[in-house]
């Protein structure tokens, strides 16, 4: 137990170690800080806010590889009538009914400041990560769709038939709702969510992930210079993604 | 009043041991329909993630509402102090009880995981108007239930106007409950309107009180039991009061809309193009559930007739059904606006639908009827095991000097 608890520590250290080195020796070259994710054993504070920013301008209208990673990833399979299919992320065109300009952009959930989903819930399933990461607890979902209701962003699916081949780290089930979680499973060891790395893997750099409470992260860093807006911002739900170039 | 005599359904009538047959049959029924979306799922169903409350609902959310309205007789008798509809108030509560049942049956069997009820009685969150609903939902069967025991128990007589009264402020709560579970919807735009909760209400005492009307005739048809003309004749006319009122809120929430700009788009699909529900709007609720039993009502001749008031509370119930649809499930056909401003192009989530289409499957319907059987079996075997009807209801037996 001790060397569970003392092997990540030695890690963490080496590795503050090497990103206080690299700033020691490269001023200049290292603009931001990397966010770091917690110790498995510690939980989760309000210290950071999990938020995304993806640059309209940079995504691709024919390009869906943010969509195909979160299938893959989180074992989204098909469904027997596409209208009920899961869609954790989805790929949306749109036309400025004034301008005529045309955008293409995914839509996920937004992982709300004041998340309405979380707010109807009868039970609590649907909640709120101290790190801003908006989740369902699948073992007290009843599966009343309240949440899907209150969502302004459509963003959540229930799951009307049984499911197969689950993958372990991302529990699903019939019954219950769902949505996009951030990849908390990856998040929470460091890594950026599936959609963010395919989307830098096409090499569209279209999306960052990051921690908005980090003033030197680099979706913060981003935030200061380029104008963004929230879907419904009238809404005022200070959702954690944003969008820039809409 | 003259002391009022009750009475147990004698029940050993082919028409008594029929309707419980058919009614345990359709209690069946909807029960393998619950089995059945809880094996398969609820792709059985014709709700999608796009619609995704469906028939199962609109059955719930009526019986719901009746339950809550039909208490109101019993609140007239013993609130407002009307004795003429106090020999009514037994028959009143019980069906407040059984109605409730049915419809929280139905919600409960539809639900993603019903095995986890006992999930929702014990982790709540109170932010959660549903979670506020499961509370006055129990609270008003224990009310209502402690509201009939002293009714119907001599010694406790003296509480029951203050049972009553908690009754009565606890069923407004409730209604308000209930059309608040819309009216805090603020994302979609036929609902987030506080005008949902007291359009409920309304909307509950027009159909309490035509469901109570038909209990009363058939009740009364089968039993020969003596009913005057003057014990129809007020609920009559006070059902053509509920209808009134809830089409004035129909009417506030509908102009509301029409002047708030952001809301022209789903006042047109209602009102002008959108298919089954503008059909249902105009030809079902207006005409068929408003329009046509007003004029039963109030016409001077056409109101004589029983089976015209029968037919009027039977076409407040097929008016209110169609409104429930429309508020239901033509709230959610109509897409959300997420977009503000742009047009939606392409989805791969629907979002460029015009319309979200919805076909409720049989099972639903098996379910939503099941519901319905159930608070017909409850009240059938209750009628028979305690005194809940007067044993007449003839003019003569009710002091006509009280009459008011």
């Amino acid at each position: 137990m001790n060397e569970e608890t003392t092997t990540p520590n030695r890690r963490d250290f080496l590795k503050n170690a090497a990103a206080l080195a690299g700033i020691t020796v490269a001023p200049g070259i290292l603009l931001y800080s990397v966010s770091q994710a917690k110790p498995a054993d510690q939980s989760v504070t309000s210290e950071q806010r999990w938020g995304m920013l993806i640059d309209v301008t940079q995504c691709t209208s024919g390009c869906d590889e943010c969509v195909k990673a979160c299938t893959v990833e989180h074992g989204l399979t098909e469904a027997t009538r596409p209208e009920i299919a899961a869609h954790w992320i989805r790929k949306v065109g749109l036309r400025d009914k004034q301008t005529g300009q045309e955008y293409s952009l995914p839509v996920l959930c937004q992982h709300c400041e004041h998340p309405p989903c979380a707010d109807v819930c009868p039970t609590g399933a649907s909640f709120k990560r101290a790190d801003g990461i908006v989740l369902v607890d699948k073992h007290i979902c009843i599966g009343c769709r309240y949440c899907m209701m209150a969502c302004p962003y459509k963003a959540r699916s229930f799951i009307h038939e049984t499911l197969e081949n689950q993958k372990p780290y991302s529990p699903r089930g019939k019954g219950t709702v769902e949505s996009c979680n951030f990849c908390v499973h990856r998040v929470d060891k460091g890594k950026n969510p599936a959609c963010v790395e395919a989307c830098q893997q096409a090499g569209h750099e279209a999306m960052i992930f990051g921690d908005l409470n980090d003033p030197y992260s680099k979706i913060s860093e981003k935030l200061k210079i380029v104008k963004s807006t929230a879907l419904r911002a009238d809404m005022r739900l200070n959702p954690g993604v944003r969008y820039q170039g809409l | 009043m003259k002391n009022m005599v009750y009475r147990e359904l004698e029940g050993n009538s082919p028409g008594y041991y029929g309707l419980l047959g058919i009614s345990a049959i359709l209690v069946a029924l909807g029960l393998f329909a619950a089995y059945n979306m809880e094996h398969h799922g609820h792709v059985i169903t014709g709700m999608t993630n796009q619609i995704v409350w469906g028939m199962p609902h609109i059955f719930a959310i009526f019986l719901i509402l009746a339950a809550s309205g039909v208490l109101n007789v019993a609140s007239i008798g013993s609130v407002f102090r009307k004795t003429f509809y106090s020999p009514l108030g037994r028959l009143s509560a019980l069906l407040a009880i059984t109605l409730l049942i049915g419809g929280l049956s139905i919600l409960v069997l539809d639900l993603g995981h019903p095995d986890r009820l006992l999930v929702a009685m014990t982790t709540y969150n109170f932010k959660s108007i549903f979670a506020w609903n499961i509370y006055l939902y129990n609270g008003f069967l224990v009310i209502v239930a402690v509201y009939l025991w002293f009714m119907m128990e001599r010694r406790m007589q003296r509480y029951y106007p203050v049972a009553g009264l908690v009754a009565f402020i606890w069923r407004l709560i409730l209604t308000t409950g209930t059309g608040s579970i819309f009216g805090f919807l603020v994302a979609r735009e036929a609902y987030n309107a506080a005008i949902m909760a007291p359009l409920f209400i309304a909307l509950s005492l027009s159909l309490g009180l035509a469901a109570f009307i038909l209990i009363l005739l058939t009740d009364c048809t089968e039993t020969h039991c003596p009913l005057g003309e003057g014990i129809l004749h007020r609920p009559k006319s006070l059902l053509g009061v509920f209808v009134a009122a809830a089409f004035y809120f129909v009417l506030a929430y509908h102009f509301t809309n029409l002047y708030i700009t952001e809301r022209h788009g789903i006042e047109y699909f209602i009102l002008v193009g959108g298919g089954i529900y503008t059909f249902l709007f105009w030809g079902g609720y207006l005409l068929i559930g408003t329009l046509l039993p007003l004029i039963l009502i109030y016409h001077p001749q056409l109101n004589q007739s029983r089976k015209n008031i029968t037919l009027a509370a039977v076409l407040v119930l097929i008016g209110g059904f169609s409104l429930l649809y429309v508020i239901i499930i033509g709230g959610q056909a109509y897409p959300l606006d997420i977009f503000p401003g742009m047009e939606v192009t392409a989805s791969g989530f629907f979002d460029n639908s015009p319309v979200h289409s919805y076909v409720p499957s049989h099972w639903e319907i098996m379910l939503g009827i099941g519901g319905i059987a159930i608070s017909v079996l409850l009240t059938t075997l209750a009628l028979k095991i305690l005194p809940f009807l007067p044993a007449s209801l003839a003019d003569a037996d009710l002091d006509p000097q009280l009459l008011d």
